[in-house]
Order: structure tokens, then sequence, then C-alpha cells
């Protein structure tokens, strides 16, 4: 995953404060938390000078806006369906303890995670613990997982 | 619900729904399992004799005659087939005065008779989720082999005794010779061994538990490893086929240092069989003859040892009922060239290098998705099935006793 100083090198480094933030640092942190828009960045759309460095930025920031609102990211290539991280997510333990509580597949719809098709999909993100404004940085999914198909932005 | 015979977990959980030949919605099969499902509706045999298309009553008869003229015929393969399939094969080669061996003939055979036999101390897979708190996966990699073996009993899921599970009170430990795709679940875990060097592994293991400096491994690895053995209320170990090849049949070592641990703590030993039924088939043929595999009934007689192996017998028997299983691309060469002389008789639901090559080709449904019956679960629990299509193509069990009363 793309890091902010990676995204910082891609900025105009001016520190022009247009994008509303004191410096082009503070720019890309905000744009790896997804809390501020490329477009935000009034030179670096308008300057011609910037503009290699613009589809550059465009390049690397993809795979962030597929990502849910919670920054989970799927690659469904990569996962084995092993039902890790679908045992392991508190939410569906929580939503679920007869089955995904004791390692079965989930028959709740209140579920985040489950396998279908040999592959994990995701429902409910609004339910994610690292949603909203209690949020925790709960990893158990990414944590748990053997093949690196799940992880957070 | 229906069950999965893609491994030996045979998961019990998995919705699936089929239409025109193909499965459509699939729930809870992990990627293996789906990748099997899927598979089974191609490349589907039908009956043949002499690689010219047949009806399965000549392919039925011709299979018997080949098999009563036959002098010494060998029956392999078992390990996909069903209880019910197997009890009939064993009957079979009874009858016949044949030689009868499956596959843990060449994989986990000496580890199934030390389980078997009670000289390795075993329980249930429930077991484990409910009273392990330190799993040792050893040679093995379920993440590949058995993808919801951790997930559903040796890890991650709740259990009677484990409410914190994997968060707090269970450990995972890995012994390998290399990062698995399970070891990097465990890293700080995970114990490396030289190839073929897991018995001097146990060797320091058992130095370290009597207090001794260890000779071979990183020494305070090994102290650090005695240590969790020690402190381990319950623990479990699941050697796969990197142990079991590694030791060479050198079970003995295996069960020195399950005694030890014993007289330490609890600790059992759960088998990680590849093919979904291969333990149905060594707990019925030992109930039988006392021996889980390579058994010939020439004569009447029971006799047991390296000459009844797959191995030895592709080259001495004169004809060979092969059911449920490729031995033309699986097993070595000079095997695989051995029966490929032999007139065949293949019982498969799929084409393979096996059936393009022998005399007779049986078609039969698949175990799990087309027919029903018992299979017994790597750790020794029964589980029975129901078909989840009607095919209206015969199961292995129906086939081989047709075969029987033709003989
Ligand atoms: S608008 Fe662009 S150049 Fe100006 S401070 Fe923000 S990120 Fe830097
Ligand atoms: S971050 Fe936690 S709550 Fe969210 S999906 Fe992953 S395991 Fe579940
Ligand atoms: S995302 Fe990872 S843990 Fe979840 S099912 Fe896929 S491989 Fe297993
Ligand atoms: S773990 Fe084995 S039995 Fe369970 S779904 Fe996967 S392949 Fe099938």
């Amino acid at each position: 995953m793309v890091s902010a100083m990676e995204i910082y090198m891609l900025l105009p480094k001016t520190n022009c404060k247009k994008c509303g933030l004191p410096t082009c640092m503070a720019f890309a942190v905000g744009l790896l938390g997804r809390e501020k828009k490329i477009e935000e960045c009034t030179p670096l759309i308008e300057e011609k000078k910037y503009e290699a460095k613009l589809n550059k930025l465009r390049e690397v920031m993809a795979p962030l806006e597929s990502a849910s609102e919670t920054g989970l990211i799927i690659h469904p290539e990569k996962c084995f369906g092993c039902g890790n991280c679908v045992v392991a997510c508190p939410v569906n333990v929580a939503a679920d303890p007869t089955h995904c509580g004791v390692g079965l597949g989930p028959q709740s719809d209140k579920v985040i995670l489950k396998v279908e098709d040999g592959v994990v999909v995701a429902n409910n993100l609004e339910e994610c613990k690292r949603f909203g404004p209690g949020r925790v940085l709960c990893n158990a999914c990414t944590a748990t997982c053997p093949s690196k198909a799940i992880e957070f932005v | 619900m229906a069950i999965c015979t893609g491994c030996s977990l045979l998961c019990q959980d998995i919705e699936a729904s089929v239409s025109e030949g193909k499965l459509t919605k699939a729930k809870n099969l992990c990627r293996k399992g789906h990748g099997h499902f899927q598979a089974s509706f191609s490349e589907r045999t039908s009956p043949m004799i002499g690689r010219k298309q047949v009806d399965l009553n000549q392919a039925i008869a011709r299979a018997a005659e080949i098999l009563r003229s036959a002098k010494s015929p060998l029956l392999f393969g078992w390990s996909n087939s069903t209880l019910e399939a197997q009890r009939v094969g064993i009957s079979l080669a009874e009858k016949l005065g044949a030689t009868i061996d499956d596959t843990s003939s060449f994989c986990q055979g000496s580890l199934m008779e030390s389980i078997l036999s009670g000289r390795l101390p075993s329980c249930t897979l429930d077991d484990v989720r409910n009273y392990a708190d330190t799993s040792i996966f050893w040679g093995a990699d379920p993440s590949n082999s058995h993808p919801r073996h951790l997930s559903r009993f040796s890890y991650y899921p709740r259990g009677e005794k484990r409410q914190k599970s994997y968060e707090e009170e269970r450990t995972c430990l890995v012994v390998d010779v290399r990062m698995s795709a399970t070891a990097a679940l465990c890293k700080e875990n995970l114990f490396r061994v030289s190839p073929g060097g897991d018995a001097e592994f146990i060797e320091a293991i058992l130095s370290v538990l009597a207090g001794k400096i260890p000779r071979v491994g990183d020494k305070k690895k090994m102290i650090e490893l005695g240590t969790m053995l020690k402190k381990t209320e319950w623990g479990a170990i699941f050697p796969g086929p990197g142990l079991v090849y590694s030791l060479q049949g050198n079970m003995e070592i295996l069960e020195k240092l399950l005694a030890r641990l014993n007289e330490i703590t609890v600790f059992k030993v759960v088998p990680m069989v590849g093919h979904f039924n291969m333990r149905g088939f060594n707990e019925l043929l030992r109930e039988k003859t006392g021996h889980i595999n390579r058994v010939s009934f020439k004569g009447g007689e029971i006799v047991h040892g390296p000459e009844q192996s797959v191995m030895t017998a592709a080259k001495s028997c004169d004809a060979a009922l092969i059911v449920g299983y490729d031995p033309l691309s699986s097993l070595p060469f000079a095997t695989a060239q051995a029966l490929a002389r032999l007139p065949l008789i293949a019982i498969d639901p799929h084409r393979s290098l096996t059936t393009d090559a022998a005399e007779v080709v049986i078609p039969a449904a698949i175990s799990g998705l087309e027919a029903g019956g018992t299979a017994v679960r790597t750790d020794g629990v029964k589980i029975e099935f129901e078909p989840i299509i009607e095919p209206g193509l015969p199961a292995d069990e129906q086939i081989l006793k047709r075969i029987m009363e033709a003989i």
C-alpha cells in the first residue's frame, strides 16, 4: 500500500495552503486517510508543469478509491476461503455466536464477513469496528488471514 | 446443507445450489472445496471397453470377466469412496483372493497405523476446539491442504473451555522446513527444521524436556519451545506429510515424544489425511484383517507386508481394479508403468490418465455431490451425507456389488 511519504513526493511541495491545510505533508496524510480529494490541491490540477506528478498520483491512489468507507479492501484472487477472518471478526461472532463463534459458516444476515463461491465477501460494513465515531483499530480479519487477501488503507 | 468431499474435514455446513450442470451458488465452501465441486461437472467418463463406448451393463460384465480370470488381481484406490463402497471392495478382494491396498500405503500409512493401534494418543477435532490451548502443525500447511482447519477447529473458534480462543487462550506453533502460509499466521512460533531433520528435532525436544542442552537447533529457541510445551494444558499435534515422509516409518520416535509429553501434561495427535475417506478404508480393513492397508487374501489367507503394497503388487499382479484414483499420474514412474501394462478396470467419475489407459471404464456418481453414504473424517468421526443432486449414475457401491454378483 502507498505511504504518506510517497504521496507527498508527488505533490507540489510548496506549502501554499490552497488546499486548506498548512503543509503539503498534511495534505498527503489527508489523502491517505481519504479526508481530502486530489482535486483540492488546485495548483497540482491547474499548473501544466505538475501534469506528470498528477497522473502518477492518480495511479497510486486508484486502489484506495476502491476501498470501502472503512478502508477495507478485499483481493478475492488471493483469498483461500479459509474462513479465519469470518470466525475471528468480533462483529461476526456477536451477530452469530452459535455459528461464527464456533467455527461454522454464518447463518445470520448481520455478519460482515462470509465466504461465498470460495472467497470472502463483505457486507454491513457500517457495523465494522473501524467505522463511525467510536471507531477502534480492529485488525482481527487482517491478522488472521494467511494470504493477505484483506487489507486496510 | 451439504457436505464437502474436497478434503478430509468433510465440512457439513455447505449450502450449494446446482442448476443445469453448474454450481450456481455456494456458501461456506473454501476455495479448494469450491474448485472440487466445480471440477465435478467437467471431464466426465462414460462406459468403455477397449476405448470404445459401450453400455454400463457390458462394461460391468467385462470387468467381472477380467477379475474372474485373473490369478492375482490387485484392487487399489479406495480413499475417495464411501465406507459402504469400501466394505464391498474388501469383500470383493476376499472373494477373489486378491491383494487390496489404498493410498495410505505411500503417504500417511505409518502414522495412521500408530493412531489406530493406540500407540499414539488421539482425539477428535471437536475436542481440539473445546479444550486445546496449543496447536502444533508439523510438516503440515493446513491453510492450503485443509483450508478450514484453523477456523473450524485448531486456532480461531471459541470452544467450551476456550471462550477467549486465539486472542488469549490458544497458541499456534508451526514446525516446518519453510515459511508456509500457515506459518505466516504465527511467525514468532515457527520452528524451522532442515529437510529430513525431524527425528533429530524430536531428540532435541526430548533433551530440553529432560533439562539438558539440545544438540541441534537454535538453543534459545529450543528452550523456549520446551517451556511452551511444559506450560501447555491441553495440546494437539497435527503431523502432515512433511513429518511423516521425513520420519521414514520411524514412528517410535514420535511415540516416544508423545509418551514423554503426556507425563507432563495432555498431548494428542490428530492426523491430516488428504483424501476424504482414507481413514475410513484403514479402519474397515483393520477391523477385518488387523492391518490398515497392504493385504492379500490369496488362497483364503490374510497376508500383510511390503510385498502387498501397490508399489510391489503392481509388478506381480495380472489385472487391477482402480477405484476413484489416478495412479498413472500420481504414483512413481515404475509403479505407473507396471500398472499400465495390465488389463485395468477403472471406476471413476472423471477422466484421467488411468481411465484413458484402462481396458474397462465404469463411470460413477460423485460422492457428496451425486451419491450419499458415510465417510470417516480425518479425526475418526463418522459423517453421513445425502447427495445434492440425483445424476442417475450408480455409486461405487452399486457398481462393485454388481461386479461381485457377476463373478
Ligand atoms: S494546495 Fe497543494 S501545493 Fe498547496 S499546500 Fe496543499 S498540497 Fe501543497
Ligand atoms: S476490522 Fe474488525 S470489525 Fe471490521 S471487518 Fe475486520 S474484524 Fe470485523
Ligand atoms: S480473506 Fe483471508 S482469512 Fe478471510 S477467508 Fe480469505 S484467505 Fe481466509
Ligand atoms: S476445508 Fe476441506 S471439506 Fe471443508 S470446504 Fe474446504 S475442501 Fe471442503
